[in-house]
């Protein structure tokens, strides 16, 4: 999709494309590496110790009860929990070996190589075409962006649902094709990592399983991470999850989100190692 | 009293305020469910204390209306929006100057409280960190300032802006800043509330595509807010149009038989200029009053339908 590298300032030395020929037939290479990792909201300690290392081309899944943190670290991802105040994170976010939190680091710089696809469908009060546009306009593209328009609605499997209706206000589509059009939207950027927070939760079986297909299409081009409160949707689509708890205080009342386990798909679902994440994906707890 | 609903379930409250509670949660429930006879009746009952109250304030407007045209009937021609004042010939003196003073003066008021108010609702809105001392205490400010009676705008404005500091004298300049500073706490207040509406998710969705905080406010969250934001303006220059009070202190008082202009010589608007026959004892001047609330109406109307239709055109769905 992307011959160019990622001309970045604030992020040097990330050759986007040949990461991606390199993990064809190699040993994965980590796109994140997170090391002892812990986000704050203020005084509240929301997630706490985190060390994991999520590979590239591949679909991470961050599973477990509500409240566990998940969502918040997958924000941490692309630092747009700085928008929130007070939040902050202590421990190193890696990102290709590079410190994501580091002085240099431009933030509005991170979002465009590391894009988000949110629980709910939100695409802007404007036309089809304006809504994936919006973010090459954004980088400064001038001109015609039909090609770039088109290349992103098929990424999204949606060109051919909406090409004769480009200009209509996006508001019309469904809640399926929204959120695919937010995918597009988030493609047309090219970035490198796509994040997809509860990316299902309101839609529908049919439509939840075409994103399921997109997913599994987009991998081959963009690292995954997919927060997700349904576990067969992580057993389908992800090759590693991490299951996450929530370890309440009663005397505080604070409750602070832990990693359990972290592991293949496979084995997370199969025989994991914790009781916990057993008693889980089996359905006995959460 | 069997069926007496229980309020004892509640925290203590004085017994006016436990009847009160009480009435107003059984009158809702009561119009909302077939509940029983009794509180049907009590229902209807306050239904039509509410009507009667709404009629009263209808028929009153249609009364001032009914009297403007039937009142100032005679004098209702194209003389009255082109003829200048005049208390020597009644019959044939119009409105021009103060029409010119009043566009004068609300156009003023339009440029300064379109980039201040929707500015400064920006900066509270989607910048300001809420949690502190400084920010909140501008909040607070600006919620007072939209209480404070409109004479003591007039006040500050003949002490700051027509001496004082700016020393611009009676002209429609100091006029405009008067009501603009009047106005300019409702038109915040309104922004505010439009751009609060627009969904945080709009302005999450730009943020994560590797748009700044501006550039997602500019391009996003500001272009959704302009249907609420209009609303906000069209309700504050409503309100300016018809404000005489501050402005008999600023100077629109004025006697002017020329056309105004806006940093020099005096003005007067159509409040004011209605206000100063309306005093006077003559017959033909009180019918040229009546008049003049029939042109301010219609002034009014005018920049409302402008305003609806920039509205409308912008409005949109969630």
């Amino acid at each position: 999709m992307s011959e160019t590298t990622t001309p970045s300032p604030a992020l040097p030395d990330i050759e986007v494309s040949a990461d991606r020929v390199a993990s064809v037939d190699t040993e994965p290479k980590n796109t994140f590496e997170l090391r002892d990792v812990n986000v704050f909201y203020g005084q509240m300690l929301a997630v706490k110790d985190v060390s994991m290392a999520i590979p590239h081309n591949q679909i991470t899944a961050f599973i477990g009860p509500s409240g566990c943190g998940k969502s918040t670290l997958l924000r941490s991802l692309n630092r747009m929990n700085d928008l929130i105040p007070g939040a902050r994170v202590e421990g190193d976010v890696l990102y290709h070996g590079m410190d994501m939190y580091g002085p240099k680091v431009d933030p509005v710089q991170v979002r465009t190589v590391i894009g988000m696809v949110f629980q709910k469908p939100n695409p802007f009060p404007k036309s089809i075409y304006d809504n994936v546009a919006f973010g090459p306009r954004l980088q400064g593209r001038k001109g015609n962006l039909d090609d770039v328009v088109e290349e992103a609605l098929r990424g999204a499997a949606l060109w051919d649902e909406v090409k004769d209706r480009l200009k209509d206000n996006a508001y019309g589509m469904s809640g399926g094709q929204q959120q695919r059009l937010c995918i597009a939207r988030a493609i047309a950027v090219q970035p490198d990592v796509i994040l997809m927070d509860e990316p299902c939760s309101a839609l529908d079986p049919v439509s939840t399983g075409r994103i399921e297909d997109l997913m599994a299409e987009l991998k081959k081009t963009y690292t995954i991470v997919i927060v997700t409160h349904n576990m067969q949707q992580a057993a389908r689509v992800a090759d590693r999850t991490a299951f996450f708890t929530v370890l309440a205080n009663d005397e505080t009342g604070s409750r602070t989100g832990v990693l359990v386990e972290y592991d293949l798909t496979s084995k997370i679902f199969s025989k994991p190692d914790d009781e916990r994440t057993e008693n889980y994906v089996s359905g006995r707890f959460g | 009293m069997a069926d007496e609903p229980d309020y004892s379930s509640r925290v203590a409250l004085p017994p006016r305020t436990r009847v009160a509670v009480g009435g107003a949660r059984d009158v809702t429930e009561a119009l909302f469910t077939s509940g029983d006879r009794k509180k049907k009746i009590q229902g209807t009952i306050f239904l039509g204390l509410l009507l009667f109250g709404l009629s009263i304030a209808l028929i009153a407007i249609a009364a001032m209306i009914i009297w403007a045209f039937v009142a100032g009937g005679p004098r209702l021609n194209v003389n009255l929006l082109t003829n200048v004042p005049s208390i020597v010939t009644p019959e044939n003196a119009g409105y021009r100057t103060a029409i010119l003073g009043t566009l004068y003066v609300i156009g003023g008021v339009i440029l300064l409280i379109v980039p201040l108010g929707v500015g400064a609702a920006v900066y509270l809105e989607q910048f300001a960190n809420p949690a502190n001392k400084f920010n909140r205490f501008v909040d607070l400010n600006i919620q007072n300032l939209a209480g404070v009676p409109s004479i003591v705008f007039g006040i500050l404005g003949l002490a700051f802006i027509v001496r004082g500091p700016l020393s611009l004298g009676f002209v429609a300049a100091a006029g405009s800043l008067t009501l603009a500073l009047l106005v300019l706490p409702t038109v915040i207040l309104a922004s505010r509330e439009a751009i609060r509406a627009v969904p945080s998710s709009i302005r999450d969705g730009s943020l994560a595509l590797g748009a700044t905080v501006w550039q997602a406010v500019w391009r996003q969250v500001l272009p959704a807010a302009l249907p609420g934001i209009l609303t906000g303006v069209i309700l504050a220059v409503s309100r300016a149009i018809g404000e005489a009070a501050p402005l008999l202190l600023v100077g629109a008082v004025t006697f002017v038989t020329f056309n105004p202009s806006f940093f020099e010589g005096g003005y007067s608007t159509l409040p004011t200029m209605i206000y100063s026959y309306a005093k006077r004892p003559q017959e033909e001047l009180q019918v040229l009053a009546a008049a003049g609330v029939v042109v301010m109406l219609l002034l009014l109307i005018m920049i409302n339908s402008v305003a609806i239709y920039l509205r409308n055109r912008f409005e949109r769905t969630w």
